[in-house]
């Protein structure tokens, strides 16, 4: 094969911004939501997107999705083994 | 509130509308915000008149709000399931072209709700760069980087010559010429492939290749690997068509067969475009997230090319569950339906004496959380005015 060009997960259009949070931030978040982080939708370590981030088991990952209903919407990811 | 006491019946500029509206947020979904600010722009609204609209606005958007308790899932699945029913009808109707029948009907929802591992025509839209985007013959030359082509492709006849211990390969110079290859390369591929010994020689468009072996049953098997030898293009891909977007004017390839990972490192790629139809393909090369986009998306295609109206929440819905545990998980027996964590539910399901006999083997137990279990045993079920309890206090 020719040259190949390096590819950023991020550049996708249909990867929408993931934002990995400190301890501090993600502490705050499941306060406000008032549950536990394994309550979170998860996303595994091995995930393309959390990997570009150095995402480790246990972390929060903030994703700021483009929604048709909402215009933006922001979830959360709670980052497993795997 | 002091300032907006000031302007109360003054008509407000744009700017004083957008910092009011600012406030908003948090409040309101940002689209709702962008949509009142351009409506409110083109009127001519006092400051009382303002807070009058912001007030109704609220009142509305909360009471459209999903109560607390509400059975979404339910409500869901029965306005997916509704509109299905008429189209199984209809996918019948395009006798012949399987392919565009498949690809867009009742199978195909069936196929993605079910994640099943590999779709029964798996395609990938590819999109090229600014440079091949509007030149037929730079995304032709794309293609035929995407596209597999094996020597069998290219080859009028390959025969083995058992007196010689050779293989005959006739190649078609037109097929050649099209796929962007050379006897040169055909040969080149040979000779990386041939290993050890043997030897390849170029007759103009016969390719005579020896190989270093004295037994038939060999020379048969080594005929059957050369000619799915890789002379060009991604593995899976059978075929690649270059299409023409009507509106934009722009080429763009669409594939048989998908390799997300592979044909976005190819130059000339627009790699923020390209995708797949291959959920899992989708999750691995992009992740969890972009795969909950492929999710609704190839819903909604289905439902779109039926004609049938439903609304994307629902859709939403269903692609949220099945990406919550960070990898595809179907709806049913397998996945959503049979990690339910009451016992009761899932004999409810499917395969009800199977779940019965292991949980009793198991020790199971069962919290009576859920809907299908509480109502079993004859509770009260946990959903809408089921959820809350009261406490009365004796006075």
């Amino acid at each position: 094969m020719s040259v190949k060009k390096k590819f950023d997960v991020f550049e996708h259009e249909l990867v929408p911004k993931h934002i990995l949070l400190t301890r501090e931030e993600a502490k705050v978040i499941l306060k406000k939501l008032g549950i536990y982080p394994w309550q979170l939708p998860w996303i595994r370590a091995s995930d393309p997107a959390a990997r570009a981030l150095g995402a480790r088991p246990g972390d929060v990952i903030m994703i700021i999705r483009k929604s048709p209903t909402a215009g933006i919407s922001i979830v959360y990811r709670y980052v497993i083994p795997g | 509130m002091v300032v907006v006491e000031d302007v109360r019946n003054k008509v407000l500029t744009i700017e004083e509308i957008e910092a009011r509206l600012a406030l908003l947020e948090g409040q309101l979904p940002r689209k709702l915000i962008e949509e009142l600010l351009s409506e409110l722009s083109k009127r001519k609204v006092t400051g009382k008149q303002l807070e009058e609209v912001i007030r109704e606005i609220l009142r509305r958007f909360r009471k459209a709000l999903v109560d607390p308790g509400e059975a979404v899932g339910i409500v869901g699945a029965q306005s997916i399931g509704e509109p299905s029913t008429q189209m199984i009808l209809r996918s019948f109707h395009f006798a012949g072209i399987r392919a565009f029948s498949m690809a867009l009907s009742l199978p195909r929802l069936i196929e993605i709700v079910d994640a099943r591992k590999k779709p029964s025509i798996p395609s990938m839209t590819v999109y090229l760069d600014e440079e091949h985007r509007y030149d037929l013959n730079k995304a032709r030359e794309i293609a035929q980087q995407i596209q597999l082509t094996t020597i069998e492709n290219v080859a009028r006849s390959t025969e083995i010559d058992y007196v010689n211990f050779a293989i005959v390969i006739e190649l078609d110079p037109e097929i050649l010429r099209d796929r962007g290859l050379t006897v040169e390369d055909v040969k080149k591929a040979l000779e990386k492939a041939k290993g050890r010994g043997g030897e390849v020689e170029v007759q103009g468009y016969t390719i005579i290749f020896r190989p270093a072996v004295t037994d038939l049953l060999k020379l048969r098997k080594i005929r059957d690997r050369i000619l799915n030898l890789r002379l060009k293009g991604l593995k899976n891909v059978k075929k690649a068509i270059v299409r023409r977007d009507e509106k934009t004017g722009e080429y763009y390839i669409v594939t048989e067969g998908t390799n997300l990972a592979a044909v976005l490192t190819i130059p000339g790629v627009d790699s923020r475009r390209t995708l797949s139809n291959d959920i899992h393909e989708v999750a691995e090369v992009l992740g969890i997230e972009a795969a909950r986009t492929v999710i609704i998306q190839e819903m909604q295609k289905v439902l779109e090319q039926q004609g049938l109206e439903v609304d994307v929440r629902h859709l939403m819905l269903v692609a949220d569950i099945m990406t919550q545990t960070g990898r595809i998980r179907q709806i049913g027996r397998h996945g959503v339906a049979g990690e339910k964590p009451s016992v009761l539910a899932r004999a409810a399901f499917e395969v009800t004496v199977h779940h019965l006999v292991n949980a009793a083997a198991r020790g199971e137990f069962d919290e009576l959380r859920g809907v299908t279990e509480n109502v079993i045993v004859g509770n009260p079920i946990p959903v809408g005015t089921g959820l809350v309890e009261l406490l009365m206090s004796h006075e």
